[in-house]
């Protein structure tokens, strides 16, 4: 029933899309019009948007950099200290 | 030049026109070679077509002409307008041939907030008509943001602001393209990095910003000015990154705010706006991945109780198949069998016919009753065997029931009874001997006294014929015809003969009366008729 090779598709997704996608699966599924072959398919399409969803949530990592214009006018970054 | 007038000569100069205006024109440029004239602007009708401008510039007591020669009007940033308040620079200079002077326009700038706010509400007109502010060239939001780029300053209170409430909201990779965001510079420089972050190819090096924050904390007008200037203005909307701008405080508005995807009134609101609540969002995705779950055991279980009824109602196979396999085993096996059942059928008929055949056959008719015969004899000598086997063993059952006991018993109780009884019948036979004898006794009496011999005995006689039967009419006697005559003493002989009848019939007839009357007697004497 679980497919860890979920599909391509859902890595690229945006966090608000794979949510809302996961939300219609949920609410088909809960509505249970869904033919059964269909059902099992969006339902590890459920997996895996659920799993994407939890890693895109915890991949919340701050980093804060400032940009640098090196001497060729192309852009770097070094940390910045808001602090200092 | 000549003395002509009348008046007393003078060693005053005299000057010419030219020369006086000339000396005029060289006395005011060198004491006005650079002003800094607060005026508004009056009678602007826009540049000539030679390119220069001419026009007024007047306050409430005085006016003076001004004009802005070709090249430094393509230069100005704020163009005259007609009744703007302005703080322009130049220098006097003067216009000898109609005796005027003018101040020539090197820079002009707006003076005063009215006059900045008209500036602006000029300029949002123009940059609307363009359709920079349509409402349709508005890009949502991405609801959550990889990498922000926040353009503004990188020291102070905005930025810091900005990431703690990211850092608070949801965590995310900032971007911060450093700017002045006051003074001469920064409008270039803010139109710079928004343009700079655009720039940025899509998985490059630098990650490309998801969102763009321009941010400036509040100020006065003049102060926020940089967010109105053009080259701003056009580089938010131009921006293929959604942009939020947060410039000043909520009150402030500047023209990005209009070119921006999304305006937000501080700062800490921009961060508010771009990422969502992490928090909120792991409860959602929870919440979603329960009902997930929950939808789909559901669902399974709901397709698998329906598929339990269907099963229920849905005839087993076999059963479709069942009544014509059995027919068709049925048949199968029928066939099979038909053929030998026929042939046998055919064998059976052969077979009776045969044995009817057989059966009619004398010989077999002659052997069937010597059969039948010899089955008799058998059974003749058998049922006679074992009914005497059977006898033999009654008797000797019965025989070793025989004792003599109770034959003794039996013997002597009806000896003793006999002995009862004959003593019983010899009383009671004596008894009713003697009874008998007497009612016999009486009788014979009654019997004497009613008989016809009575009757003799009193003198009649009965005529007997030959068949000694009483004789009753005289018609039945015939002359000649012998009778016998009894009397009460005896009989004799006689012989009809002649006429004479009368004695006959008292006799016969006292005969009948005496019967009739004995009648009763008669029967009760029956009883001892032999």
């Amino acid at each position: 029933m679980m497919s860890d090779h979920a599909p391509s598709d859902i890595a690229s997704l945006p966090f608000e899309r794979a949510l809302k996608e996961l939300e219609e699966i949920v609410d088909r599924l809960e509505k249970g019009n869904v033919p059964l072959d269909e059902s099992i398919a969006i339902y590890e399409r459920g997996e895996a948007l659920k799993k994407h969803c939890e890693t895109l949530l915890k991949k919340a990592e701050a980093r804060i950099e400032k940009i640098t214009i090196g001497p060729d006018g192309k852009p770097g970054t070094e940390p910045l200290d808001v602090e200092g | 030049m000549n003395q002509t007038d009348p008046t007393p000569p003078s060693n005053v100069q005299e000057w010419t026109v030219s020369a006086l205006s000339g000396a005029l024109k060289r006395t005011l440029e060198d004491a006005f070679g650079f002003v800094r004239l607060r005026a508004e602007v009056s009678g602007y009708r826009g540049p000539h077509s030679s390119g220069h401008c001419y026009f007024s510039l007047k306050d409430e007591g005085a006016r003076i002409d001004a004009v802005i020669w070709k090249g430094v009007f393509s230069r100005l940033k704020v163009k005259p307008q007609e009744g703007l308040e302005v703080v322009v620079t130049g220098r006097i200079t003067t216009f000898p041939s109609s005796s005027k002077y003018q101040i020539v326009v090197e820079t002009i700038e707006p003076a005063g907030v009215g006059a900045l706010m008209a500036i602006l509400e000029e300029r949002r007109r123009k940059l609307a008509a363009e359709g920079l502010f349509d409402e349709r060239r508005k890009r949502p939001l991405p609801y959550l943001p990889e990498v922000v780029g926040v353009v503004t300053s990188p020291t102070g209170a905005v930025i810091r602001d900005i990431l703690h409430r990211l850092a608070d909201r949801f965590p995310r990779h900032v971007l911060v393209w450093p700017v002045r965001v006051q003074g001469e510079t920064s409008a270039a420089e803010v139109a710079a990095a928004i343009r700079g972050f655009n720039a940025l190819p899509p998985g490059g090096p630098l990650p490309r910003p998801d969102v763009i924050i321009v941010a400036r904390g509040g100020g006065s007008l003049e102060d926020l000015w940089s967010f109105n200037e053009e080259i701003v203005v056009r580089a938010a909307a131009e921006s293929e990154i959604p942009l939020v701008s947060a410039v000043g405080h909520e009150t402030d508005w500047t023209l990005i705010d209009l070119a921006a995807d999304l305006r937000a009134p501080t700062p800490t609101g921009a961060a508010e706006k771009v990422v969502p609540v992490r928090a909120e969002l792991i409860a959602q995705v929870d919440t979603l991945v329960r009902r997930h779950l929950g939808a789909a055991l559901r669902f399974l279980e709901r397709r698998r109780a329906d598929v339990r009824a269907l099963a229920r109602a849905l005839p087993r196979p076999e059963d479709l198949t069942a009544p014509a396999r059995q027919r068709l085993d049925l048949a199968a096996g029928r066939l099979r069998h038909g053929l030998t059942a026929n042939a046998r059928r055919h064998e059976g008929d052969l077979n009776r016919l045969a044995q009817r055949l057989a059966r009619l056959s004398p010989h077999a008719r002659l052997a069937e009753r010597s059969a039948v015969l010899q089955g008799l004899e058998h059974r003749l000598a058998a049922g006679l065997a074992a009914n005497t086997l059977r006898r033999r063993a009654d008797f000797d059952r019965q025989a070793s029931r025989l004792t003599f006991r109770p034959v003794r018993e039996r013997w002597q109780n009806a000896g003793e009874r006999l002995v009862l009884a004959g003593l019983r019948v010899q009383r009671s036979y004596a008894a009713l001997l003697a009874q008998r004898r007497e009612r016999l006794q009486s009788c014979w009496k009654l019997l004497e006294s009613l008989s016809h011999k009575g009757v003799l005995a009193r003198g009649y006689a009965v005529v007997l014929d030959e068949a000694r039967r009483p004789v009753r009419s005289v018609a039945a006697l015939t002359d000649g015809m012998a009778v016998s005559l009894q009397m009460a003493d005896g009989e004799r002989q006689a012989t009809i003969g002649g006429e004479g009848s009368a004695p006959g019939r008292a006799p016969s007839r006292s005969r009948g009366k005496v019967r009739e009357g004995a009648a009763p007697s008669m029967q009760q004497g029956s009883l001892f008729d032999p």
